[in-house]
């Protein structure tokens, strides 16, 4: 059987795409056979991200009426063969979801794949609490601000009232935070929450802390996940995030200020 | 029956008289579908507070003004929308007539004005009176909520209500009794919601939005003076919420 993650949010602009584009790529390449399901409809950026978006034929709407098998519309990502992606149609919109539709689709690619990625829309209508719907684990992704602290905060409540597991009352969905677009020295002059600040807020696990990054706007442009550059800061804790996913312990990293060097001081360069 | 009961027998039962807050509709139209409507919006706005609540169903005005009214469709509607009509009062006869039927007592009007046409207290049956009384008055359930109440997230407990998480901002919970929470309070938090005066509110970490105790509230800037990371207990002292260190 298949891991079920959701990426998600509330708040819209957070990095719900970049990330499940990092994170269904990093567990691929670790040789999981792994899914990567847009659910935004109406609104499709995953393929952008992953730069398939040439490729695109048939969609998660066509499979769901039955238009196309799921075969048909999965995409096989070229750098890594162990990644597919579901795109999102863009001329229709998020009513086209129905809970039977998804449901079938998911236990369709539970069969052979070993993890799938839903990629969570903004906002807590239709299109995002059907991602959730059928999820074991979620990714919170939050910026340290604090709207999209109190997005989450709201979308955990409904991740814990609202998903299969809580209406069949069985184990809680598990959930993780992400700390997206962080800035230790923007936290140090008082204008960011800092993390211990975001979890006291949230009381969630930390899975991880990625920086505010020049590589994360690079990658969106080029169609490459920011994991795969892996000289990017970005890149790293992304890594370290999947690692530690999969059970790995690694210290936390870029949550404190790096110190420059003597050199970099003198001649200002970052 | 017999009377000459032997002594040694043990007492099963004792009739007492006790006086309960019940709330009263005081109908003022005959216009069952706009009594129909007007019922729902108030339900509407809280659902929790009036479900299976007692009633008492009351027509003196409308028979002060001779507007005929079917006692029968009104118990409907009210059952309808979830209250429990435990009886009547300012009736005419066809109307009491209409409550026994339906083995609902009469009640007598205190100190009213309105001449009670059928002079018949005696008469109506005391029995189904005390057992739905009981069963209102006693229903104190407690609720214990080990997760964190999230923002948007809504808890109400029947009796009293205790929270070992935190409450976000955002969230709301109510009691009708106590309210005791063991994280921080960055939400609403209302107890004795149906106005138990003697309800209080403890919390370790006050951050709240808003405190209320039987409706006497107090908005997070004017909580502002009480630092937070310091247990507290919230009391209501003539109509003033008074905040104390524990």
């Amino acid at each position: 059987m298949a891991r079920i993650i959701v990426v998600t949010s509330g708040k819209g602009g957070v990095g719900k795409t970049t990330t499940s584009a990092a994170i269904a790529m990093g567990l691929a390449k670790r040789g999981h056979k792994t899914a990567v399901i847009d659910f935004d409809v109406g609104l499709r950026n995953l393929d952008l991200i992953m730069g398939c978006e040439r490729r695109v034929v048939y969609d998660l709407v066509n499979v769901i009426n039955n238009e196309a098998t799921l075969n048909q519309a999965l995409i096989r990502d070229k750098r890594c063969d162990q990644l597919f992606i579901l795109p999102a149609s863009q001329t229709r919109d998020k009513d086209a979801l129905t809970t039977e539709g998804v449901g079938k689709i998911l236990e369709e690619l539970s069969k052979d794949f070993k993890y799938i990625v839903c990629d969570s829309p903004a906002g807590i209508e239709r299109g995002a609490t059907l991602a959730m719907y059928f999820a074991d684990d979620a990714f919170v992704v939050t910026n340290p601000e604090v709207s999209s602290v109190r997005d989450s905060d709201r979308m955990l409540g409904i991740l814990s009232s609202k998903s299969r597991r809580a209406e069949n009352g069985e184990e809680p969905i598990k959930e993780y935070l992400l700390l997206s677009r962080y800035s230790p020295d923007r936290v140090k002059l008082g204008e960011m929450l800092s993390v211990d600040d975001v979890q006291e807020i949230l009381s969630l696990h930390l899975l991880g802390v990625i920086p505010e990054s020049k590589s994360v706007l690079n990658a969106s442009n080029s169609g490459t996940p920011v994991i795969l550059d892996e000289q990017s800061d970005a890149g790293q804790a992304y890594a370290d995030i999947v690692a530690r996913y999969l059970g790995e312990t690694k210290p936390h990293r870029f949550i404190e200020e790096e110190k420059k060097g003597l050199l970099s001081k003198l001649f200002g360069s970052k | 029956m017999s009377t000459g009961a032997p002594t040694s027998q043990k007492t099963a039962l004792e009739f007492k008289s006790t006086s309960l807050t019940v709330p009263v509709l005081l109908l003022a139209s005959n216009d069952i579908s706009l009594i129909d409507q007007q019922l729902k919006e108030k339900v509407v706005q809280a659902p929790e507070f009036f479900k299976n609540s007692p009633l008492l169903i009351d027509l003196q005005k409308l028979n002060a003004q001779n507007l005929p009214i079917d006692f029968t469709e009104i118990v409907a509607i009210v059952r309808q929308h979830g209250f429990m009509p435990i009886g009547l009062r300012g009736g005419n006869e066809q109307q009491n007539g209409d409550a026994l039927a339906m083995n609902l007592p009469q009640h007598s009007l205190h100190g009213s004005n309105v001449p009670l046409v059928n002079k018949a207290p005696a008469k109506t049956l005391p029995t189904p009176a005390p057992e739905e009384q009981k069963q209102a008055s006693q229903s104190i359930e407690n609720k214990l909520v080990t997760q964190p109440i999230r923002s948007g997230q809504r808890v109400y407990a029947k009796g009293d209500l205790i929270v070992t998480a935190t409450v976000s901002a955002g969230a709301e919970i109510m009691a009708e009794g106590n309210i005791h929470i063991y994280g921080s309070l960055r939400g609403r938090a209302l107890a004795g919601v149906l106005g138990n005066v003697n309800s209080r509110i403890f919390c370790s970490d006050l951050q709240a939005e808003l405190i209320s105790i039987a409706g006497i509230y107090q908005l997070s800037d004017d909580l502002s003076k009480h630092p937070a990371h310091k247990p507290v207990q919230i009391s209501l002292d003539n109509q003033t919420l008074i905040i104390k260190d524990i």
